[in-house]
């Protein structure tokens, strides 16, 4: 903001989002160890995974995946219109973001609850019956998807807060780092999500 | 590193990638339903990865960042590599 001839405060742009992709290389690893755990296991138990996986509600699965993808447009979209200047829009797209993240929270609510009340649950008695294939699935499947709710969690508050930050005019646009380091965090969510739906869902 | 921020992403650019995905997920659901071995998984990694690079380099806006930051996102993904590799070469061969 240096050329506009006066002087403002020190603001690292390209730093803070440089932070920012950093912070995000670790959750990639954080869930890379369990993407790894997932590999060695269904190399293991190839059919006792696929047959897990039957059990799994694709069709919530599916909604889950439209929902996220189409929170992250939102959230794109913010990031756009806050540098138009136009900051009632971006707001808009960031409560719908923020939506996006309670339906998915509902959706996942409705199915583990199914599952839990079908005897399905990390420890349960009609679970350790199964196949140490299938109780090794179900493990992986709650500690990988609950990490990844609770992200989907922390994201949802990140853009709330950050649409706040918007309707207040801390975020504008000449100022929006912040909102693109929330969309950054929100869209690593999706990111995530775009290897657990195939790996959990879809497998045969 | 005070520098001015990339190009303003156009809502059509969006909107088409967003549109992209979608279709890119109804053929991951698509291809899964055909019983083709162990090339199941892979055309699953596969297509994953096509969506992720397309939400890393447009929602993301990785396309219109300085080198630095394609060379962290390389980093990122060789080290992971790494991690994966390492463990199915003592996995494989125990």
């Amino acid at each position: 903001m240096n050329d506009r001839g006066h002087p403002a405060p020190h603001k690292d742009y390209a730093g803070a989002k440089l932070g920012m992709w950093l912070f995000l290389y670790t959750e990639v690893l954080l869930f890379g160890g369990l993407f790894v755990l997932y590999a060695v296991y269904l190399q293991r138990y190839p059919q006792e995974f696929a047959a897990a996986a039957g059990q799994l509600n694709l069709v919530l699965g599916a909604a889950n995946t439209v929902i996220l993808l189409t929170g992250s447009l939102l959230v794109a979209l913010s990031v756009s219109a806050i540098r138009h200047g136009s900051a009632r829009l971006a707001q808009g797209f960031l409560w719908g973001g923020v939506v996006s993240g309670v339906l998915f929270l509902f959706n996942k609510y409705v199915e583990w609850s199914t599952e839990i009340s079908h005897g399905i649950y990390p420890g349960s008695p009609i679970l350790e019956q199964r196949a140490q294939g299938e109780i090794v699935f179900f493990g992986l499947y709650y500690i990988t998807l609950g990490l990844h709710g609770l992200h989907v969690l922390i994201g949802a508050v990140i853009l709330a807060v950050a649409a706040v930050m918007t309707a207040r005019g801390s975020i504008q646009q000449d100022e929006f780092v912040v909102l693109e380091n929330s969309g950054l965090y929100w869209h690593l969510v999706d990111l995530v999500w775009i290897f657990i739906f195939p790996l959990y869902y879809l497998l045969l | 590193m005070n520098e001015q921020p990339h190009a303003i992403v156009r809502y059509r650019t969006f909107i088409a990638i967003w549109a992209l995905l979608l279709l890119l997920t109804a053929l991951t659901v698509a291809v899964s339903r055909v019983h083709l071995g162990a090339l199941n998984i892979w055309a699953a990694l596969g297509i994953a990865s096509l969506k992720s690079a397309l939400v890393i380099f447009f929602f993301m806006h990785l396309k219109y960042e300085r080198l630095i930051f394609k060379l962290f996102l390389l980093i990122a993904l060789l080290t992971l590599a790494l991690f994966i590799g390492l463990t199915f070469f003592d996995v494989l061969y125990r």
